[in-house]
């Protein structure tokens, strides 16, 4: 191996850059030109370090030296100090926020120690159309010691000690479920894992099927051994093609090499798994509703009791379980209730992938174990809130869940703790708002979801959602009154206590909880008839102040209505009978004259 | 593949295949190719990987995965270098992945777009 050439890496992400991190870029460049290193010692741009509140940051290799705060000065310290002479810049230095203590290695970071991939282990890693890479990285191998060790009460009960809950949604106990698939005698029973991830914003389920579909297809076996099923059904929406393609390749392969099928591993038993396939209706998410569906029926849910354990597809005892809930299963298989229950906080054990979407820095998936603070998964994991705005909400649990606000900060997250903020887990979609964020309108955008989601079988649902959807456009299009909102509030109320199934019973959810942390918005809406936020149309004005207008006449040459009028050299009129609030002429102004009223 | 008929033919393929695939050190370029990667033009990124590198002469192996869930910076590569600690590259184009052939994957000089890693992996 070469000797390892010097490198200094500056943090590009997004906060540092703001932070004058471009300038201290150019600077380190200048300074090692200006002492003929510029062949020699290379200035690289790398991406966020996670370490947003003590930024810029630079990390000096070889030694994995980090210096958090550092500006733009001092960048010649660096080079004649640490880069010329071999000498630390103590005062550069990151001290770890926790432990007080200098870090010197990048490995001992906190901040790195705050995701923990259980159920994305393989995600990235793999190559997940190679069944002999997955074995590779332990696929089928707790299986094996499933199917010659251990007895299905015995799987059961390993399940039950590691305290993990269903990640789909509702967070009810696994062991728990496969306890009474279990009690359940049978001729036939069956094992169904709902890849119908409808939740708008979330792809974790997605990710793992992609990245890592063995991790699932030995999960469903290990769970019909336990539960005494012998075939699998998986239930995915048809648009996620890639998905299907990768499943249909792993089910292949498994098939060819034994591990599903007849007398998998020599130990006598049979398990197999199918496919079906969902038109990507979002009450399909909801069990018996995908049941139904995988049946050829309407995707209508029905009354539980009995529940799918009971009575399921086919009218035989079935175990529907979520695929973030069945990649969990090996890990704990091979490593122990005790370990998994270790992770997390006392009554939501093991991790939690987060999808973050929207107002944030670094969108993409995380996975963090349960108890982690909104704080840390948004400031420190997600980079920080988009062009440095100020953060407003995160919704968790998609349309069905409801709005973290900065109080909510450094709640640690888990499924009661949502619960107890007026929100809940749901799949783990976390939609970031920031202060341009009308809260009225992201409530009227979710409830827009369930009106079109809803099945139409419960009168609730389909008619009160419906006139919740109509109230909300009335508010928002300032013709509200103050008694509308205690009107949403009662209707939600009914909504959630008469509907049928899960989807009508967590539909009002939004409504709720951005009236609850934002009445003040709401009240805005239908009092003052403004919108803090300047997002909806019909409560603003735009406005020409006429001091800062020069009139150039560009706005008036690019408004599509001609609404603009005005003298050349003259300041100019908007005429708001004409006006569409399209926000053209905004753009186009170069003396910031115009304005939204 | 050969019929696995116990837990110790598992073993025994887990181990030969971590022989075959891992055990000698080689140059690995791993292109990151879920939903998110692909919409991103990583088909694109894995074909250029596959053709330069043969061009250029380089022993390498290029192979495909699924997501990291870096969704911010798709395309992303790993590239590992023989007997180093690899290194995950985000927003690849075609310019970025000459780049890193010439720099990198020749001389181990690291470029732009560098995303250090920011979880614990299970192990």
């Amino acid at each position: 191996m070469a000797k390892e050439k010097m490198q200094i890496l500056v943090c590009g992400g997004t906060s540092c850059s703001d932070n004058q991190g471009e300038a201290l870029l150019d600077n380190l460049k200048l300074e090692l030109e200006a002492n003929a290193l510029e062949n020699v010692v290379h200035v690289v741009r790398t991406g966020c370090f996670g370490l947003c509140a003590l930024g810029p940051i630079v990390k000096i290799l070889p030694g994995e030296i980090i210096y958090s705060k550092v500006t733009p000065d001092d960048a010649r310290e660096i080079v004649s100090e640490h880069i010329m002479k071999g000498r630390k810049v103590e005062r550069l230095l990151y001290t770890d926020p926790l432990t007080k203590k200098t870090l010197i290695s990048e490995k001992d970071l906190t901040s790195h120690k705050k995701q923990l991939r259980i159920v994305l282990r393989n995600c990235g890693i793999i190559d997940p159309e190679s069944i002999e890479d997955a074995i590779a990285h332990d696929a089928y191998e707790a299986l094996g010691r499933v199917l010659t060790t251990k007895k299905p009460q015995d799987v059961i009960k390993i399940i039950k000690d590691s305290g993990l809950r269903g990640r789909g949604g509702g967070g009810f106990p696994t062991g728990l479920k496969w306890e009474i698939a279990n009690r359940n005698k049978s001729d036939e029973k069956y094992v169904v894992c709902n890849a119908d991830e409808g939740d708008p914003g979330a792809f974790m389920d997605r990710s793992v099927l992609e990245g890592d579909p063995h991790a699932v297809l030995e999960a469903m076996a290990i769970c019909g051994y336990s539960i005494e099923a012998d075939r699998g059904l998986i239930y995915i929406r048809a648009e996620y093609p890639l998905a299907v393609a990768r499943l249909k390749t792993a089910i292949k392969q498994a098939h060819e090499c034994g591990l599903l099928g007849k007398n998998i591993m020599g130990t006598g038993f049979d398990f197999d798994i199918e496919i079906r396939y969902g038109a990507g209706a979002f009450v399909c998410g909801e069990e018996t509703a995908l049941i139904h569906s995988m049946e050829g029926l309407r995707g209508e849910p029905t009354v539980k009791p009995p529940f799918p354990a009971e009575s399921g597809f086919r009218g035989k005892p079935t175990n529907v379980n979520n695929v973030e809930t069945f990649a969990c299963i090996s890990p704990i298989i091979l490593r122990g209730a005790e370990w998994f229950s270790k992770i997390g906080t006392e009554k939501s054990n093991g991790t939690k992938v987060f999808a973050l979407a929207g107002k944030i820095n670094n969108v993409g998936l995380i996975e963090v174990p349960m108890g982690t603070t909104l704080r840390e998964v948004i400031f420190e994991i997600g980079g920080g809130i988009r062009k440095g705005k100020k953060f407003k909400a995160a919704q968790t649990g998609g349309p069905s869940g409801g709005c973290l606000t900065e109080k909510h900060l450094d709640t640690p997250i888990d499924f009661d703790n949502l619960i107890a903020a007026g929100s809940m887990m749901g799949s783990g979609g976390l939609i970031v708002m920031d202060e341009d964020d009308c809260m009225v309108s992201v409530a009227k955008f979710f409830l827009e979801f369930t009106v079109e989601e809803s099945c139409g079988k419960c009168a609730p649902c389909r008619i009160g959602n419906k006139r919740l959807h109509e109230l909300l456009e009335h508010i928002t299009k300032g013709k509200g009154v103050p008694a509308d909102l205690d009107r949403l509030k009662n209707m939600s109320l009914v909504i959630k206590d008469t509907s049928l199934c899960g989807l009508g019973q967590s539909s009002p959810n939004p409504v709720l909880s951005t009236l609850d942390n934002f009445r003040d918005e709401y009240v805005a809406h239908v009092v003052a008839k403004k919108c803090p936020a300047g997002k909806c149309k019909d409560l603003m004005e735009y406005f020409i102040v006429s001091a800062n207008c020069v009139g150039c006449t560009a706005c008036a040459r690019v408004c599509p209505v001609g609404a603009i009028t005005g003298e050349r050299k003259e300041p100019h009129l908007i005429n708001p009978d004409i006006c569409i609030k399209c926000g053209a002429c905004m753009e186009k102004c170069k003396f910031d004259a115009i304005i939204i009223q | 593949m050969k019929l696995i008929k116990s837990p110790a033919d598992l073993k025994q393929i887990k181990k030969e295949v971590l022989e075959s695939k891992y055990g000698k050190e080689k140059m690995r370029v791993r292109v990151h190719m879920g939903t998110s990667g692909l919409a991103s033009g990583a088909k694109e990124i894995f074909d250029f990987f596959k053709v330069e590198l043969e061009k250029r002469s380089i022993d390498a192996s290029v192979v495909s995965a699924g997501d990291l869930g870096y969704s911010f910076a798709e395309p992303t590569i790993e590239v590992k270098r023989p007997n180093e600690n690899s290194v995950v590259i985000g927003n690849v184009d075609k310019l970025r992945a000459d780049e890193i052939i010439e720099k990198y994957i020749k001389n181990g000089e690291l470029v732009d777009g560098i995303l250090p890693t920011n979880y614990q992996p299970l192990i």
